[in-house]
């Protein structure tokens, strides 16, 4: 089937599978490889994206229920100026290590942020808590929510 | 105070940028022209002789490309320790697991593939089989290797000073069984691979591993191919913790397909597949008869432990010696006697992760030495203090601590925590434990028996001197080795880190045994160091002789060449420099210093390419007796930790509330990576204590292989952690540099155990605490009470 939906800013018309998997979509179709799969089974958030700006998981998600939908990944958020300054909270506080759940952790800490621009730490960890993260702690990637969005500071590297 | 230019300071890890925006390169994320999807064909049961294998109807399959048995790849023993190369690629005679490999198909894409392999007939005769260690050691059990016979994979035996005496010597003996749980890697990339086998002979591999060039031996051996003739290129690795340090049957199998078919082959685990490969934590059965004196001094111990290791041996003759020699430190202890058993069971294979071997025997004997502390009348902190070694202790093993900071990583923890207003003073239902550790940093001895560098290091100059280019075998899998190497590389060149690259995970680059044994930081941070200064020594011998200047009197530093006495006239050499620069707009400010780039550009015309190279191999190590290798180190990382906990007294749920942690780690190249490993760590041993359990049914199927019912820590599961940085100097590391990575888990189930104990006044002998071993423990000690 045809379906019509906006990527990262553009919009887009594609011939696919009503039952393919977004996941597969992102990263074999469109070549947004930055979408990571681990479960496979919406288990563990690395597959999350942004779909009307909720973070939704694109292991268990299927390319008909994007019609008409606005889907950002990871891809879709640095601009032209360079990196978002979220993903640079992420690389100034150390919160990136082998990064597998990265792209997962930056876009549903920014869905958060959508709803809730000041969240407290405890508010960071509960929105966090469905995305995996075996290295961290997760301690690193709550301080850079957190000082992000406390204050909207600009990072240099 | 130090008067470092890089290291030992927070720096941005070099591979984040790529990271965080979703451009890094994971294997998955790779293709090539006309790559080719493969599947493996795994045993449905646990035991089982291969009575027939029918391929015929996979090989007509439309697609299918190539159908691969043991027939086809023949029979070559492998594994990790040489001395039990215990696989094959392919079950030839029996399967011994649910998960063992019989097959492996290449099509055009994975659907064919994975069709094709359902297509593939096994025919087995089923095996009575063994699931656990009272059945696999019982009189007459089924064989799972049939060379080991009563299902023995290692055993190890040892004795050092007088037990007998030490115990006789004891007011208070003790003796407690722990047993832990399978625990799994959990990392979450899992793994996968592309083999791509060249018409002229050439293999590269590219896979998701910690060890290319253990891997690259493997995979030259069981292809019977040179050494020289495969590569193994490690792209961006999402975590291992261990279970990636071997040799998986995809990196094999793929190299066989490519071979076979001409074309690029590619293999990933499902999630399920990471699970029934394992090679994670073994569950270890520990007994534990200690005994100590009044005044607390310890006087002996007796260690026996057992551990299910499943149907390989993998890393574990390695992890049944960890079981028994990591109890040496870091407590004074005289009198060890040590019994270990590796057994074999029809369960899928159990190898490294990360504190391996010694996670299980540490919470079993910090719990009992809480009990024992408290038995005496003394405080925990205080009688860790009185038995902590110190710098220059050496071990009734023979482990040389060079350096140690025990006594300072207890102090501080025990003053962050305010341990002293907390203990005994909390409510029921709140506790506070302690409790220590230590790792090594780096295996003393490669896992094969060799006198190959444990690392080689290239650093080569870009020709106009701007850029080194940092060329290493060594992996970095998420725990930040590049960015420490280039700190390292750039400390010593005296440049900014900027002006470095890193290329590394590539046998191409050269020998590194990899990432395991906490050994990266010091030995291939050796190697970097004396690359770099190989490379700054030749850049400077070209500058004294044209200068006339003597060469012991330069260095630099800060990206500029410094001068003893008096600046020499260098006019003539920023001539020649700004001549070959002609247009471009960097070009070194007339009147300003030598910098270090028209140097090496001037050394560059004069010698050609400038290339320093570093090696590293530790010199000779600890005892002689049988098995001395394993816990040899060139040095010791011990940490100490305070955990303070919320129990639910009616339902036995476990809060973590606080964990204040300490680790001497010598010196922090990238203090925030320091801090990173310190509290990675106890979230794994978080989820270890807690919640982590591979089950598996009565047919030895896993139960749980995914991350719905194999829990680990979520961001609610996870306190803050206060990291405390002791910094100890070690004499044997790059500016004093050691491990972090695994010694940073050993405190931290113990730690949560005797919480437990204090916050509920129970102790529980086997993991994880769920709420309702939990409970039932709180019913029993009240039921006792009554």
């Amino acid at each position: 089937m045809k379906i019509r939906f906006c990527l990262n800013g553009k919009n887009l018309e594609i011939e696919t599978r009503p039952d393919r998997r977004v996941v597969d979509l992102m990263r074999e179709d469109l070549g947004l490889t930055g979408t990571k799969e681990s479960c496979g089974s919406g288990e563990c958030g690395s597959c999350t994206i942004l779909v009307d700006g909720q973070a939704r998981l694109s292991c268990i998600m299927l390319a008909a229920q994007l019609e008409g939908r606005s889907v950002t990944t990871i891809e879709g958020i640095s601009g032209e100026e360079g990196l978002h300054p979220l993903q640079e909270a992420f690389i100034a506080h150390g919160a990136v290590q082998c990064g597998y759940c990265t792209p997962g952790m930056v876009l549903t800490s920014l869905a958060l942020l959508g709803r809730k621009p000041c969240p407290t730490r405890k508010e960071i960890r509960e929105a966090i808590s469905g995305n995996l993260c075996r290295c961290t702690g997760y301690q690193k990637i709550v301080d850079a929510v957190k000082t992000f969005a406390s204050e909207r500071k600009v990072y240099q590297r | 105070m130090n008067d470092y230019g890089v290291i030992n300071k927070r720096a941005p890890r070099l591979d984040a940028p790529d990271k965080a925006s979703g451009r890094a390169k994971y294997i998955d994320d790779m293709t090539m022209p006309g790559m080719l999807y493969g599947a493996l064909l795994q045993s449905p049961i646990a035991h089982g002789r291969i009575t027939n294998i029918d391929t015929s109807r996979a090989k007509r399959l439309p697609g299918v490309k190539a159908v691969l048995t043991a027939e086809d790849v023949g029979i070559v023993h492998y594994g990790v320790s040489p001395a039990r190369y215990d696989e094959t690629v392919f079950c030839h005679d029996k399967v011994r697991y649910v998960g063992d490999e019989v097959a492996a198909v290449a099509a055009v894409d994975i659907e064919t593939a994975m069709e094709a392999v359902s297509l593939i007939k096994v025919d087995y005769e089923e095996l009575p089989a063994v699931f656990t260690l009272e059945d696999a050691l019982s009189q007459g059990a089924p064989v799972v290797q049939e060379r080991y016979p009563g299902n023995l994979c290692a055993e190890v035996h040892q004795e050092f000073g007088n037990v007998e005496e030490g115990l006789r010597q004891s007011d208070l003996v003790r003796t407690d069984i722990f047993v832990n749980k399978r625990q799994d890697g959990a990392f979450l990339e899992p793994q996968g691979c592309i083999a791509d086998f060249s018409q002229n002979g050439f293999l590269t591999l590219y896979s998701s591993t910690q060890v290319p060039h253990y891997v690259m031996r493997n995979i030259a051996m069981v292809l019977g191919i040179p050494i020289g003739k495969a590569r193994v290129v490690k792209p961006y690795v999402g975590g291992g913790f261990g279970p990636k340090a071997g040799t998986n049957t995809m990196e094999l199998a793929s190299c066989f397909l490519s071979r076979k078919t001409g074309r690029p082959v590619k293999m990933n685990y499902s999630r399920e597949q990471v699970f029934l490969f394992s090679r994670a934590r073994h569950q270890f059965r520990h007994k534990l008869t200690t005994g100590i004196k009044k005044d607390g001094t310890i006087m002996a111990l007796i260690n026996e432990c057992h551990l299910e290791g499943g149907a390989y041996a993998s890393f574990g003759i390695a992890t049944v010696y960890y079981a028994g020699s990591l109890l040496a430190a870091p407590y004074r202890l005289a009198n060890m006697r040590y019994d270990g058993y590796r057994v074999y069971t029809n369960r899928p294979a159990c190898g490294a992760q990360r504190g391996h071997g010694g996670v299980a025997a540490r919470a079993a004997w910090e719990q009992q030495l809480d009990i024992m502390a408290k038995e005496i009348g003394m405080d925990p902190v205080e009688f860790r203090l009185k038995n902590s070694m110190e710098t220059g202790d050496i071990t009734c093993n023979e482990f040389n601590t060079s350096s140690f900071g025990m006594r300072e990583c207890l102090e501080a923890v025990a003053g962050a925590s305010r341990w002293k207003e907390k203990k005994g003073k909390m409510p029921r239902g709140k506790g506070i434990g302690i409790a220590t550790g230590f790792f090594v940093s780096g295996a003393g001895y490669p896992i094969y028996r060799s006198e190959t560098p444990h690392s080689t290091v290239v650093i080569k100059l870009s020709e106009d001197g701007g850029t080194a280019h940092l060329l290493t075998g060594s992996a970095d899998i998420g725990q930040g080795s590049d960015t420490a190497m280039a700190m390292i590389a750039a400390e010593a060149l005296g440049i900014g880190l900027d002006c470095i690259r890193v290329s590394s995970g590539d046998t191409e680059f050269g020998v590194d045994l990899g990432a395991y044994s906490s050994r990266q930081t010091l030995m291939t941070g050796h190697a970097t160091k004396q690359a770099a200064e190989d490379v700054k020594r030749q850049v400077l011998e070209v500058v004294a002789e044209k200068l006339k200047f003597p060469i012991s009197d330069m260095d630099v530093k800060g990206g500029v060449v410094t001068f003893k006495g008096y600046t020499p006239d260098f006019s003539s050499l920023r001539g020649t420099y700004l001549k070959e620069h002609r247009g471009f707009t960097d070009n070194p400010a007339e009147q300003g210093p030598l910098q270090f780039r028209e140097a090496a550009r001037i050394a560059f015309l004069s010698r050609g390419s400038i290339v320093g190279t570093g090696k590293y191999k530790p010199g000779d190590l600890g005892g002689s007796f049988k098995g001395a290798t394993v816990g040899t180190s060139p040095a010791y990382g011990p940490s100490a930790q305070v955990v303070e906990v919320t129990v639910d007294m009616e339902t036995g749920q476990i809060k973590v509330d606080k964990m204040t942690d300490a680790h001497d780690c010598g010196l922090a190249i990238n203090v925030t990576s320091v801090e990173g490993q310190m509290q990675g760590s106890l979230s794994m041993g978080l989820g270890e204590a807690l919640f982590e359990e591979v089950k598996f049914d009565a047919k030895g199927k896993i139960l749980n292989p995914n991350f719905a019912e194999y829990k680990i820590p979520t961001a609610l599961d996870m306190p803050n952690v206060e990291c405390i940085i002791v910094e100890s100097n070690e004499p044997n590391g790059p500016y004093g540099a050691k491990e972090v990575g695994e010694g940073a888990i050993m405190p931290t189930i113990p730690a949560i155990l005797n919480a437990v104990y204090d916050a509920t006044g129970i102790r529980v002998w086997e993991l994880p605490l769920t709420p309702e071993r939990v409970h039932r423990a709180i019913k029993d000690m009240e039921k006792r009470k009554e």
